[in-house]
């Protein structure tokens, strides 16, 4: 484990995951939500958790973002808040 | 009451990470996880199921319920999406048509409408109406491939990282990519939603199905060694194959939820017209 890359791919998953809950675009937040889940799939192979690593990669970057922005699609685009 | 809030979400926040300084440092032989439970599993794995990856052996052998019970979380997941949107109503009076050697659009009211087998004109969507050939192209070209991986992630599972949850994700995934690529009729003209809903039922049946002959050959529930009695194969091996069994009924499970879920959100519940 490498602690500068694991220290970068880490401010990066809190950088994703603040982003995606203050933009107003909610297709912007599918979008940031896909980044995080890769970034936390790239943590999970850091520390040897391949398997996690392989589920968070197709589930949580790929399948729910295409939820999302089917949910987004059918909805709005822009949060009240 | 927002500032509050902020207080309160601080204040956890600060616990959680006080709380971590607690926790037994990362990959440490010594903590309590590894002293007694992993160890376990690490050298008797192998020679008990004949599964070199520890990780499925533990998942689909070990912990066979809680893997079984996932299986079924995930199929009333797509049934609840599927009470909660699908609407079986008419389709709507206006019609939009492809010419297709033109590309000139045209747009039929009053709920006429030109054959679908007619081989001039092609539906298109009212809301969405993107139409590339390098996209159609491409997809149509990787569609095999990606469903090749999908079983190759879901049969290598025993030797490499993988299993029925992956496999089936990605097979799900390649025939969502169908529905994007083309529209959401030509992926429902390919896999129906008959068919769709049969399959999540047929997956858990597998894996229920598999635990079930256990018992009926006189063993626990899915305690898959005993299914030596009827494979021409060791107890360990017996083992082995019962995993590939119900990795099998967790993809297929997977797959068709995946895609029930997909074509619910993405079209409304209507199963018309979607992303």
């Amino acid at each position: 484990m490498i602690w500068q890359l694991d220290l970068a791919i880490l401010t990066l998953v809190i950088v994703c995951a603040i982003a995606a809950i203050t933009v107003k675009d909610l297709l912007a937040t599918a979008i940031l939500f896909g980044a995080y889940s890769f970034m936390m799939c790239l943590l999970w192979s850091i520390m040897a958790a391949v398997d996690v690593a392989f589920t968070e990669a197709s589930v949580g970057a790929g399948v729910s973002t295409i939820f999302f922005v089917a949910a987004v699609f059918r909805t709005t685009r822009r949060t009240k808040d | 009451m927002k500032k509050l809030a902020l207080l309160i979400v601080i204040l956890s926040g600060g616990l959680l990470l006080y709380a971590t300084k607690d926790f037994p440092p990362w990959g440490d032989p010594h903590s309590p996880a590894s002293m007694h439970v992993s160890p376990r599993y690490l050298m008797k794995s192998l020679e008990e199921t004949g599964v070199p990856n520890v990780v499925t052996s533990i998942l689909a052998d070990y912990r066979g319920y809680d893997t079984m019970f996932e299986t079924t979380v995930i199929f009333c997941a797509g049934i609840a999406c599927f009470m909660l949107l699908r609407k079986f109503e008419a389709q709507s009076k206006d019609v939009y048509y492809r010419h297709i050697p033109t590309g000139i659009t045209i747009h039929v009211k009053g709920g006429k409408q030109i054959p679908p087998t007619s081989k001039e004109f092609e539906k298109i969507d009212a809301i969405w109406t993107p139409y590339d050939l390098i996209i159609n192209t491409v997809s149509r070209f990787l569609v095999p491939f990606i469903q090749l991986f999908a079983l190759y992630v879901i049969a290598h599972g025993h030797h490499s990282p993988g299993g029925g949850f992956q496999g089936g994700v990605i097979l799900g995934a390649s025939i969502i990519v169908v529905a994007i690529a083309f529209n959401l009729r030509t992926a429902i003209k390919r896999f129906g939603e008959k068919i769709d809903g049969i399959m999540s039922a047929l997956g858990v049946f597998i894996y229920s199905g598999i635990g079930a002959i256990c018992v009926l050959l006189g063993a626990e529930f899915l305690n898959y060694g005993t299914l030596a009695r009827i494979l021409p194969v060791s107890k360990i091996m017996a083992r082995s194959h019962g995993i590939l069994g119900v990795e099998i009924g967790v993809g297929i499970a997977v797959m068709a939820v995946m895609v029930c879920i997909y074509n619910n959100v993405a079209s409304e519940g209507k199963h018309d017209e979607g992303l």
